[in-house]
């Protein structure tokens, strides 16, 4: 090989790792620059007015920057949102998402622990991050959920009276890790209700039970509960003085010390108005921070729950009233009524599969009087800000988790699409297991036509 | 009596008759209505801006832009508002008294819905504030072959007796798959599992069944040819309660109505019914309809499934929100249906779904809840558009109804108004007041009871002394007499 030949063969070796630097150079920054830019969108940050087209900047997870006129920084992926509205991410604050994977096949269930009382016991550790629950769910706009055990919903039974702690989660990540926002944001207080009638599965009918003998069990499921926050007292008190060294250590107390501190919310499920007064004279007395749960009845209760603060997260829109002469709209026109009084409510599925309701359910109460902005708030903002999370969540604002939605219109709206979704600052795939099925049986349709 | 109830029936008679009574019988005013200035969607011949519809002896009588009332009719200003054809929930289970399983036997064909409907259940005037004015009640899904099932109209107000949609052909469940197999339910102790228990026992156990319907169809067959010949020494084959519904089936009288989830499920119960010489009116359910669209068409059966629910059971684990508008998109004549009280109160919601998860026009979703049900129960000839000659059987919203947002104002039914968002509003007040006045006059009753109760109390406790002393009667007890001995 003579000197010219080797210098062209060097030179076209330069120009072949250009290229292939060339290439792979967008892919690599991709990765690693982690920087996008949302441009040309109405963004509504739920802080301040809509923006009617403005820039989103998302650094390193984080929103960075956020406004009418902003630079794109350099190097960033822009997405060009003509025509798209950018919001926050929904939050559905009480799910079995991750716990609960066919509800009727029990091997799939996590849900309900043996026991009444398993405070120790924390929904995290059972969420399976490959649930095909989570793809499906935040493709319809909801990027973080809180899970939580013994807790019934559509497609599972409650259980237990402390059933455990609730862990709020981002909709995305290959490991409970990655995915975790807080894994301990209440602990969950199955209320027990003075029941006088039941399901009776071996007749499969209702069974009436004497009101002395339900008040009865209900004064001794009180009093159990009673003695295992006075327990807790007591190891907290130990412990403060430094003789714990005497105690066996308890799994179960340890967990409740946060309750009885005030610290750690009592998640409280009731949806009879007796049943709420009860709770909240209960949490009163036992100074426990409270949180509201179902709240079926709670407009019955409007008084008492301004008066103690107590926030409340409430059960799908589209239920049927508690009672046969409950007005027949009550479910839907109740969350105007607490915004009317001055109480803080979020919206919530309760469920797995329904999760991705929640918008129908926020938006079938504006069809019944909520104001369309309070809506956006009871699914964005609201239970972040309930579940101690707002710092993190809820708004589009500088230094908040980047979780957010670029949708074709009113997320409220059944037949709003959303076209981005960012998780944790990642631009994440809406593709699910739903999307996969209908494409692969519509191939097998196809030829046929 | 529940109040709501009471809400309802005052409704009607502070509403519905003064239509009637007030201005006498003349069947040519009186009975007119007239809906105007609405967006009519009439979902066979597009939607009509500032329309009108005329209703003449619950029919509907005109439908236009240039429709005059005539003299004495009732105007409905329906300004700003949408009139779409009432709703049809093709799988419903409202208004049956008591348990609609009848599930001790796999063959429960002798059992019929139409014996225990109950009008008084609240759960008609839930769907009728949805929009819903037809519903097809079906037994439950515990057996493959399952009870007679019946279509009603949401009647509020009226005696069972008036429930049932004149003329509609009756049906019978079918259910396949995991309920039939009862996978899901644990027998209490001492109860024996019923047969079957697999999909090969369901298959058989609808094959057993028809083998013998058809001997005894033969039975009836060969009596009623002998007795048109003329044979005079005949006795009547005995008739059988559970079989006589199967024979109807086979000859086309009676609807099957199969509740089902697989796909291979469903091409079994085609291949049976191929067999056996019936057709299957509709898969409902059918969550796994779309993977086999093309031969649940050529079957020429319907297919009524859910918007979006899915996971809650292994065999809905394949269910996709796509599923409505891919068998529609391959020609199966398809339904959105509840299955549920509360979920039939938004079934116009859950048809925009299928805009969304598929791509179907507007008036594609709306047939999912009216004209493509009215289809299924061959009551597409009464019901299920805006079309004159029709019921007037409507509905009123206050935007279009495919919006998450939009909230019956009205419901019509034969031309009567069945539910009045506006008069359910104002009763509220009176209505709470009844309440409170019942529950105060319940109050004083068992108060005074208990008093008397008391002064009964001391005779009662002592019977022995009562025996002893039989002029201790309880007017004298009470007023101390026999005291001290």
């Amino acid at each position: 090989m003579n000197k010219m030949l080797r210098i062209r063969a060097a030179k076209y070796q330069v120009i072949a790792l250009l290229l292939v630097l060339l290439l792979a150079f967008p892919l690599w920054s991709q990765r690693a620059a982690n920087v996008y830019a949302i441009k040309n969108a109405k963004i509504y940050t739920l802080a301040e007015p809509p923006i009617e087209k403005g820039v989103v900047v998302i650094r390193d997870g984080k929103i960075a920057a956020v406004g009418a006129d902003l630079p794109i920084p350099e190097g960033a992926q822009v997405i060009d949102a003509v025509g798209l509205e950018v919001y926050p991410g929904m939050f559905d604050p009480i799910t079995q998402i991750g716990l609960n994977e066919v509800g009727a096949v029990s091997a799939t269930v996590d849900t309900n622990e043996l026991g009444d009382f398993n405070p120790e016991l924390i929904a995290a550790t059972a969420v399976n991050p490959a649930s095909a629950h989570i793809p499906v769910t935040r493709a319809s706009g909801i990027t973080e959920v809180i899970s939580a055990p013994g807790v019934g919903g559509f497609d599972s039974q409650s259980s237990g009276i402390i059933a455990g702690q609730a862990s709020a989660f981002n909709l995305a990540g290959w490991t409970m890790g990655e995915m975790q926002i807080n894994p301990s944001v209440a602990m969950v207080l199955n209320w027990p209700s003075i029941q006088t009638s039941s399901f009776d599965f071996s007749t499969f009918s209702m069974k009436e039970k004497p009101y002395e003998d339900a008040k009865k069990e209900y004064d001794k499921s009180v009093n159990q509960l009673s003695d295992w926050l006075t327990r807790a007292r007591h190891y907290a008190q130990a412990k403060e003085k430094g003789s714990l060294d005497l105690f066996v250590r308890d799994l179960k107390l340890e967990a409740l010390v946060p309750v009885v501190e005030g610290k750690l919310p009592v998640l409280v499920m009731a949806d009879e108005a007796r049943d709420i007064r009860n709770a909240i004279n209960f949490c009163t007395k036992q100074n426990l921070k409270m949180i509201l749960a179902s709240g079926a009845e709670s407009w019955k209760v409007k008084d008492l729950l301004k008066e103690k603060k107590i926030p409340v997260i409430l059960g799908p829109t589209e239920r049927l009233p508690e009672q046969d002469d409950t007005a027949y709209d009550k479910p839907m026109t109740q969350p105007s009524e607490l915004n009317a009084a001055g109480i803080q409510f979020a919206f919530s599925s309760f469920g797995t599969s329904f999760s991705r309701r929640l918008p129908q359910y926020a938006g079938t109460a504006v069809g019944y009087g909520l104001s369309h902005d309070e809506a956006l708030k009871a699914v964005m903002l609201n239970a972040a800000q309930i579940f101690g999370l707002a710092d993190q969540l809820g708004t589009i604002e500088p230094g908040k988790l980047a979780n957010l939605i670029v949708t074709t219109g009113d997320p409220l709206e059944i037949q709003t699409e959303v076209r981005y979704l960012f998780i944790k600052g990642q631009l994440t795939s809406t593709d699910n297991r739903h999307k996969h099925l209908y494409e692969q049986y519509r191939k097998r349709l196809a030829p046929a036509r | 009596m529940k109040v709501r109830i009471l809400l309802a029936l005052i409704l009607f008679v502070t509403f519905a008759p003064p239509c009637v009574r007030a201005q006498g019988y003349s069947v040519q005013t009186n009975n007119a209505i007239l809906i105007q200035n609405a967006t009519i969607l009439t979902i066979t011949h597009g939607n009509i801006e500032h329309g009108s519809i005329l209703i003449r002896d619950g029919k509907i009588a005109a439908v236009g832009t240039d429709v005059k009332a005539s003299d004495g009719a009732i105007v409905i200003d329906a300004k700003g508002q949408y009139v779409m054809p009432g709703i049809i929930d093709c799988h419903s289970h409202i208004a049956v008294d008591g348990s609609v399983n009848e599930g001790s036997v796999s063959v429960s064909s002798m059992a019929n819905i139409a014996d225990v409907l109950n009008p008084d259940d609240i759960s008609i005037y839930d769907d009728l504030s949805g929009g819903v004015t037809t519903a097809n009640i079906l037994h439950g899904s515990a057996n493959p072959i399952g009870g007679q099932t019946i279509v009603i109209k949401l009647r509020w107000g009226k005696p069972a007796s008036e429930l049932p949609f004149q003329g509609a052909l009756p049906g019978i469940k079918f259910a396949l798959g995991e309920n039939p197999k009862r996978s899901n339910f644990t027998p209490p102790p001492g109860v024996e599992p019923r047969y079957p228990a697999t999909r090969m026992g369901v298959e058989e156990t609808i094959r057993e069944a028809f083998i013998e319907a058809g001997e005894y169809k033969k039975q009836w067959d060969d009596y009623s040819r002998k007795k048109a010949a003329g044979d005079q020494n005949l006795l009547p084959p005995r008739r059988n309660e559970k079989l006589e519904p199967l024979v109807e089936v086979m000859e086309g009288k009676r609807y099957v109505h199969a509740h089902c989830y697989r796909a291979d499920e469903i091409l079994t119960l085609i291949r049976v019914a191929n067999e056996f010489g019936f057709k299957v009116r509709t898969f409902q359910h059918v969550l796994e309809g779309y993977k086999i669209a093309d031969e649940i068409a050529a079957s020429g059966a319907g297919g009524s499934t859910f918007s979006d629910w899915w996971a809650y059971k292994m065999e809905a684990f394949d269910a996709i929100p796509y599923n409505a508008a891919l068998m529609t998109e391959r020609g199966v004549v398809v339904s959105v249906n509840s299955d549920d009280a509360e979920e039939a109160r938004h079934l116009n919601q859950e048809a925009a779904k299928s805009m969304k998860y598929g791509g179907l026009s507007a008036n594609e979703a709306l047939k999912l809840v009216t004209l493509n049900p009215a289809i299924q129960l061959g009551i597409d000839n009464r019901v299920g558009s805006i079309d004159v000659g029709k019921d007037a059987d409507l509905a009123i919203f206050n935007r279009d109804p495919l919006s998450v947002y939009a909230v019956v104002q009205k419901t019509l039914i034969d031309g009567q108004v069945y539910f009045d968002r506006e008069k359910d509003i104002a009763a509220r007040p009176a209505l709470g007041k009844e309440k409170q006045d019942l529950l105060a006059k319940e109050k004083r009753a068992s108060e005074e009871k208990k008093a008397s109760d008391k002064l009964d109390a001391t005779p009662e406790k002592k019977p022995d002394q009562r025996k002893k002393h039989p002029q201790n009667s309880e007017d004298n007890a009470a007023a101390g007499a026999g005291g001290g001995r």
